[in-house]
């Protein structure tokens, strides 16, 4: 069933959202991988301020490639999700509700999800041209000199992803293993 | 003998690498297409449905097809009856520069793998030189995304393991990768030589056309027996389970020690992005 999300997200909202739906967001997220998790989860370690409000936001793994003239944003298809797994937990405390990547996670990442009411979204990954669409306007927040990796400000409109951790412990990846697997 | 310019070995790396960045090779986009059809998981038909949109948006717009534009890795061929005077790897890294900063593709490489600073034009690159008879001079390009290509494996098997250990290692290897790798893939596999032969051999297995077929007899069958096994685990598109978890398996051959088995599986998204020219 294809749902409609606005970003900031309602959390009662997101609580409802099960694994195998799948979702178009408009609003406002921000992305972030490696480097940037790396420098935000130092931040909160030394206890300062983050630079962006992640409470009651959404994150989306990926570094785009640079805009052609007349674009907001490069191709922009997540990356790889298990890799943000060590920065998850500082970030949930913090009201982060939705994060957007690909790929599986570790079990630990899957109940922090249960313990703060959040939910793993899936983009499909390598439709990065098709993602681009969807974003309206792009702009560095901040960490410029990550390039790429910088954490940026999407506007999107009908962002399409789909449920793949929700915040009950349903997992798709597993849902679709036991009904396909013929081994 | 026959002279080559370095000025058009650049000039084409260049145009080569945004060409492959932005079209999907066709009989790739076919593969997808077939498969599509099969697919018995509704998500997992619909994720091969966008993927396919995605590719011909594209094609279309002149848009990476992925913002994952990959580390460059180049083969040259290289006849015995072809001279250049200056500095070839310089040539080649000249044009990833250029194709990687003119062309709006990311730059996804660090000068080095501890201190993990950008260097910011994409290079270098990864260039492999094979010296063959003849004039020809030929290039083969693939951007390499890092997603698929950290789920792959280097193995060095026993003779008693046999053909039996090496599918376990590559059905092991394809499930356990699960989604990460944005399947479908293509599995790309080295076996024998040594070590590094392996995974060099596993590489240029994925140079391979997709829809060709290993001429040696005993990699063909592999390669047929492989795909149905690993498309009965289930992984499916993207990971969200189905029938399609790879497109295609490709296995390269060389003799090897009395001792050894050694095995690399080399991973490929479904964004399998090559091109070839002769110069």
């Amino acid at each position: 069933m294809l749902k409609k999300i606005s970003a900031p997200v309602d959390p009662e909202e997101i609580k409802s959202l099960r694994a195998g739906d799948t979702v178009c967001i408009s609003g406002y997220i921000y992305t972030g991988r490696d480097a940037a998790h790396k420098r935000l989860c130092e931040l909160l370690a030394d206890g300062k301020e983050l630079p962006i409000d992640v409470k009651n936001g959404i994150i989306y793994y990926v570094g785009p490639t640079p805009a052609k003239p007349g674009r907001a944003i490069g191709s922009a298809g997540p990356t790889s999700s298990y890799r943000m797994d060590p920065y998850t937990e500082p970030l949930l405390k913090e009201g982060l509700k939705v994060m957007v990547g690909k790929g599986s996670r570790s079990k630990e990442c899957k109940d922090l999800l249960v313990k703060y009411g959040a939910v793993y979204l899936s983009a499909i990954g390598g439709a990065a041209a098709s993602i681009s669409e969807t974003v309206k306007e792009c702009r560095v927040v901040t960490y410029e000199d990550l390039g790429a990796e910088a954490i940026h400000r999407l506007k999107v409109e009908d962002f399409y992803a789909i449920v793949t951790y929700d915040s009950v412990g349903n997992d798709l990846f597993e849902q679709g293993l036991e009904k396909y697997r013929k081994v | 003998m026959r002279t080559i310019n370095l000025a058009d070995v650049t000039a084409k790396i260049k145009e080569m690498f945004i060409d492959a960045c932005e079209n999907i090779p066709q009989n790739v986009l076919d593969t997808i297409k077939d498969a599509e059809k099969q697919e018995e998981s509704p998500l997992g038909k619909e994720v091969l449905g966008k993927i396919i949109e995605n590719d011909l948006l594209a094609r279309e717009k002149h848009l990476p097809i992925c913002q994952d534009t990959g580390v460059a890795v180049v083969y040259l061929t290289i006849g015995s009856e072809v001279t250049f005077t200056g500095d070839i790897y310089e040539a080649v890294n000249e044009g990833v520069r250029q194709a990687y900063t003119e062309g709006y593709l990311r730059k996804s490489v660090v000068r080095h793998p501890l201190d993990r600073v950008n260097t910011k034009d994409n290079t270098p690159a990864i260039v492999h030189v094979k010296v063959v008879p003849g004039d020809t001079f030929r290039i083969d390009v693939a951007p390499k995304g890092g997603g698929s290509e950290n789920m792959s494996v280097v193995k060095m098997l026993i003779p008693a393991d046999g053909v039996e250990g090496i599918k376990k290692l590559v059905i092991d290897t394809v499930f356990n990768a699960g989604g990460k790798p944005c399947p479908p893939v293509i599995v790309g596999i080295g076996i024998g030589g040594n070590f590094e032969k392996c995974a060099l051999m596993a590489k240029e297995a994925l140079f391979r056309e997709i829809d060709d077929r290993s001429p040696d007899p005993l990699a063909c069958k592999l390669e047929e027996e492989l795909k149905e096994e690993i498309n009965k685990l289930g992984v499916g598109p993207m990971g969200f389970g189905g029938r399609i978890t790879c497109l295609a398996v490709k296995v390269n051959v060389y003799p090897c020690h009395i001792a050894s088995l050694p095995v690399a599986i080399n991973i490929q998204c479904h964004a399998a992005r090559h091109k070839s020219c002769t110069l």
